[in-house]
């Protein structure tokens, strides 16, 4: 037993407070001798402790597998039921330390089915070791192991090639192993892959180099997780403080508390509210040891505004000039984590940073095989799969794309009657204007959209609004009385429910027709462009009535052609010309005057029409009643829901 | 190269405070469970760092089996009222007055009735949907799987197969009525940890952790103090004065001391790095079955 003087341990104590901490995980097989490497790891760093040591030397007699050598992997095994069958069932969390760092394991097992507690350990680990039994090399497994620790943002791998005293030590088949991942890694882009020659169970390059592998110069594996650079992993760029709780203990504190997602706050900086966009000065950071002048992730902070702005629980703090994603619809990788299949129709509960919602999938894009990296449709995705999809949130998300910031590029999706995590996704971004269009795939849709066809039907249009989308074109002289009566007819109908939208001279000459004049050829443009209108509202189901002179039989009938026949009701107001004068004599007297031109039924003719749906006097007082009457007969307004 | 790094106690402890604020933001009736153990005054320091300047926004509870040591209970009364705690202390009244002890009907009863009883009948007439303990994944094997939000059914039970993914700092609160969470915010601290962090920041600890000149009975290879009469006589008579210190806490007649002259914390830290035996061990409870804490968990207990 060494003694340590206290001088010492003041030092030592020093020291150990201010070491940083690595997240590992760690992926293979129990053949792979996982186990056995990561008993090695805390065993050699002088972390088991004695009784723990002699238990195991109670259980090795018992159940071990490794003859008369102390069984590594027997430390490790947690609960009863994984011991028996040999293999681990979950995430088990290990600590070691060392002189220059502290670590935690994330120990996952690597049968297939057990993506879920890969994904798991991955989600807050800085680096994974993935390990190959050098007789093996790059198999199937190691792919998928890849594969999911790229897909978790994992920047740093250590690609540990154990066995290698099962073939001799020798460099050619460790530079092959190396080739082969090399060659298969590459479109994952990961920035940063270490290859590492071992031998778990004789602790060759475990925690001091091999004498037996001479010709590999890198670090033992312990020698590089103690030193590998993981601090810049981390955002500093993009300040995001999802608020947590609002503290306000007396009337003149109210501090916004929080875990500093990304980025870097400090006193005095302008910050934004989201999603309320209100601007104000942070006053005071307090952190974990009182007051200071700037935090950044991961510390956790209460923050003080210069004044009251609309902040609580699920929204955010930002720098007004770096906004994150502010959207209800993206896109994401989803990895489902429950025994249940999917129900794609599920209305979930959606856990992003502090918020909860409701989502719901649009679209299951694709299926990705972990083993092939093929996509492959999919309609509902079952435990361990993982696949693109297009998700909606009731309110909007706060996020960042995953790869630049895995704190707000992160959710879980909640099943709303089991309450279990069912799903976890990791944003890709927004949906692109480009990519909207291609969420449709199903082919009679597609025909529909690129026909321009809409994919709401008449019927559904018919029983949404009760009535059915026409046009009542209004036709006569100057004067007769066809705006008060077309605006009448609007109110009256709007107030039965039906759904109108009117259209006369002014407004439209006003806007839509603003550079026409009144010449024969402009006022053939003008009505042109009128019935084109009256055309896409009567489309979508909407009654328009439209209020024009519109003198020449010629001119309706091609009004008539491109609204359709069918849906072109004229009604004709039949006034004489002494009540239009009446109505209007200043436009009459100055039109006789030929102050102005084109005046129908002056120095234009005004042809009456031959067949009107409906022939109308202005002095009639049940006018409205009568076109009302007509309505209804003809099955155009109200029509009897179903 | 940026000075944006953190060191491991830090990050431990912004971690620990999240997930204290996550709890208090989420649930309806929270509880923070107190055993007036090192690990638990860590705990308790963390959530009021996590709510200062305002006040913890719930309650302490501490189940008293009746058999703590009696440094301990001081302790506790002195410090809630001191620092202003709403504590609550429960106990299993019909365990005590039909008078289990550890002496009378051993470890396991007196567990079962005393503690594991105690804690889920405190619970159910609290109605808390949620429960913070100060557990760690490094104390035990069976441990080093358990979620921080570790879900329990209506009758408090712990089903390993049944429990709820958990990635990055996302966690799922949602309960039916009756069902709870237990939180374990120290999850990712170890021993080591702990004693840096009361030194760190100067916590008060119950003085049994110090060494201390105590009169001591060997028992079946443990070292048990003699704290008070209910201790059979003929083992109070082989008490001897022995200089020990406990490295966990609990009932005294299942808590084993060790020898020890650390009575400062560099001196205990000095002594866990050079004698090495896990804390766990000096609690008596262990020794009753191979697996034993999973059966207890299973059962309801932390």
């Amino acid at each position: 037993m060494t003694t340590i003087s206290p001088l010492d341990i003041q030092q030592f104590l020093n020291q150990d407070q201010e070491k940083d901490l690595l997240r590992l995980l760690t992926a293979g097989s129990v053949d792979d001798g996982k186990s056995t490497l990561i008993g090695r790891l805390l065993f050699d760093s002088k972390k088991i402790y004695e009784d723990h040591l002699s238990a195991l030397e109670r259980d090795s007699k018992k159940i071990g597998h490794a003859g008369d050598k102390i069984d590594y992997a027997l430390l490790l095994d947690g609960l009863k039921a994984e011991r028996e069958q040999g293999i681990t069932i979950d995430v088990a969390y290990r600590y070691f330390s060392t002189n220059k760092r502290k670590f935690i394991i994330a120990d996952t097992p690597g049968h297939e089915q057990y993506t879920r507690n890969m994904v798991t350990g991955a989600s807050t680990a800085n680096l994974a070791i993935i390990l190959i039994d050098a007789r093996k090399g790059v198999i199937t497994q190691t792919k998928r192991h890849t594969f999911l620790v790229s897909l978790l943002g994992i920047k740093h791998i250590v690609l540990a090639v154990n066995k290698m005293d099962l073939m001799d030590y020798s460099q050619d088949v460790f530079d092959q192993i190396c080739k082969d991942y090399k060659q298969f890694t590459t479109p994952l882009a990961i920035p940063d892959i270490e290859f590492i020659p071992l031998s778990a169970l004789n602790g060759d390059n475990v925690v001091d180099t091999s004498q037996h592998m001479p010709w590999y110069k890198g670090k033992s594996l312990l020698n590089y997780l103690e030193t590998v650079h993981v601090v810049s992993d981390r955002n500093f760029d993009d300040f995001r403080l999802p608020i947590q709780y609002v503290l306000r203990p007396s009337l003149d504190f109210r501090g916004f508390s929080g875990k500093m997602a990304s980025g870097i706050i400090r006193k005095g900086d302008q910050v934004m509210s989201l999603p309320s966009r209100n601007i104000a000065t942070v006053t005071r950071i307090i952190g974990s040891d009182g007051d200071t002048e700037l935090a950044f992730p991961p510390q956790a902070v209460t923050i003080t505004l210069s004044h009251e702005i609309d902040l609580s629980r699920g929204e955010m703090l930002v720098h007004p000039d770096n906004l994150p994603r502010i959207e209800r619809q993206f896109e994401a990788m989803l990895v489902w984590m429950d025994e249940e299949k999917m129900d794609p129709f599920t209305n979930f509960f959606l856990k992003h940073t502090t918020q909860t919602t409701r989502a719901r999938l649009d679209q299951i894009k694709y299926r990705i095989d972990v083993n092939t990296l093929e996509q492959h449709p999919s309609d509902a995705f079952e435990l361990n799969e993982i696949g693109r999809v297009v998700l909606t949130t009731n309110k909007p998300l706060l996020f960042d794309p995953y790869h630049k910031n895995h704190e707000t590029g992160s959710f879980v999706l909640i099943h709303p009657i089991t309450n279990n995590t069912c799903a976890v996704g990791m944003i890709i971004d927004k949906m692109s204007a480009d990519d909207l269009y291609s969420r449709i795939t199903d082919p009679e849709t597609k025909r529909l959209v690129e026909d321009g066809q809409s994919l709401i039907t008449e019927e559904e249009l018919q029983q949404r609004y009760r009535q059915k989308g026409v046009t009542l074109w209004i036709t006569g002289l100057h004067g007769s009385g066809k705006n008060l009566l077309a605006y009448t007819l609007e109110r009256q109908m709007f107030d039965k429910g039906a759904t109108v939208v009117l259209l006369d001279g002014s407004t439209v000459r006003s806007g839509l027709s603003k550079e026409l004049d009144y010449s024969p050829t402009d006022r053939a443009e003008h009505m042109s462009r009128v019935a084109h209108v009256c055309r896409i509202l009567n489309d979508q189901g909407i009654i328009t009535i439209c209020s024009f002179i519109s003198p020449k039989a010629e001119i309706r009938e091609q009004v008539a052609e491109i609204i359709g026949k069918e849906r072109f009701k004229l009604f004709f107001m039949d006034a004489s010309i002494d009540y239009c004068r009446k109505n209007k004599p200043e436009l009459y007297e100055k039109a006789e005057q030929n102050l102005i031109s084109y005046i129908p039924g002056v120095d234009e003719i005004y042809e009456k029409p031959d067949c009107s749906d409906l022939i109308l006097n202005p002095e009639d007082q049940s006018i409205i009643t009568n076109i009302f009457t007509y309505l209804e007969q003809e099955g155009i307004f109200p029509l009897q829901s179903e | 190269m940026n000075n944006y790094a953190i060191n491991n106690l830090r990050e431990l402890e912004a971690e620990a405070i999240h997930i204290i604020r996550e709890v208090a933001a989420e649930f309806e009736n929270p509880v923070m469970l107190y055993s007036i153990g090192k690990d638990s005054s860590v705990m308790v320091r963390l959530a009021e760092k996590a709510f200062y300047p305002a006040k913890v926004p719930f309650p302490l509870m501490h189940i008293d089996s009746k058999w703590k040591f009696r440094e301990m209970t001081e302790f506790r009364d002195r410090y809630a009222k001191e620092k202003g705690w709403d504590l609550i202390v429960e106990y299993n009244k019909e365990g005590f007055e039909s008078g289990i002890g550890p002496f009378t009907h051993g470890s396991k009863v007196h567990t079962d009735v005393m503690k594991t009883q105690a804690l889920l009948q405190a619970l159910d007439k609290h109605r808390f949907d949620a429960a913070f303990g100060g557990a760690r994944r490094d104390e035990e094997k069976s441990r080093a799987k358990e979620r921080i939000y570790s879900f329990r059914d209506r009758f408090h039970q712990w089903d390993p197969k049944n429990q709820r993914p958990e990635l990055w700092s996302i966690y799922n609160a949602r309960v039916h009525k009756g069902e709870s969470i237990r939180v374990f915010p120290l999850s990712n601290w170890t021993e080591l940890d702990i004693w840096q962090y009361i030194r760190l920041e100067n916590i008060p600890i119950v003085p049994l952790y110090f060494a201390k000149e105590r009169p001591i009975v060997n028992i079946d290879g443990n070292l048990i103090m003699v704290d008070d009469d209910r201790m059979p006589k003929e083992l109070a008579e082989k008490a001897v004065m022995r200089k020990v210190r406990f490295r966990t806490l609990g009932c005294y007649p299942l808590t084993g001391a060790i020898d020890s002259e650390a009575d400062t914390i560099e001196k205990i830290v000095e002594e866990m790095m050079t004698v090495t035996k896990s804390e766990r061990t000096t609690r008596v409870i262990d020794f009753d079955q191979e697996g034993s804490m999973e059966q207890k968990k299973r059962e309801g207990y932390f």
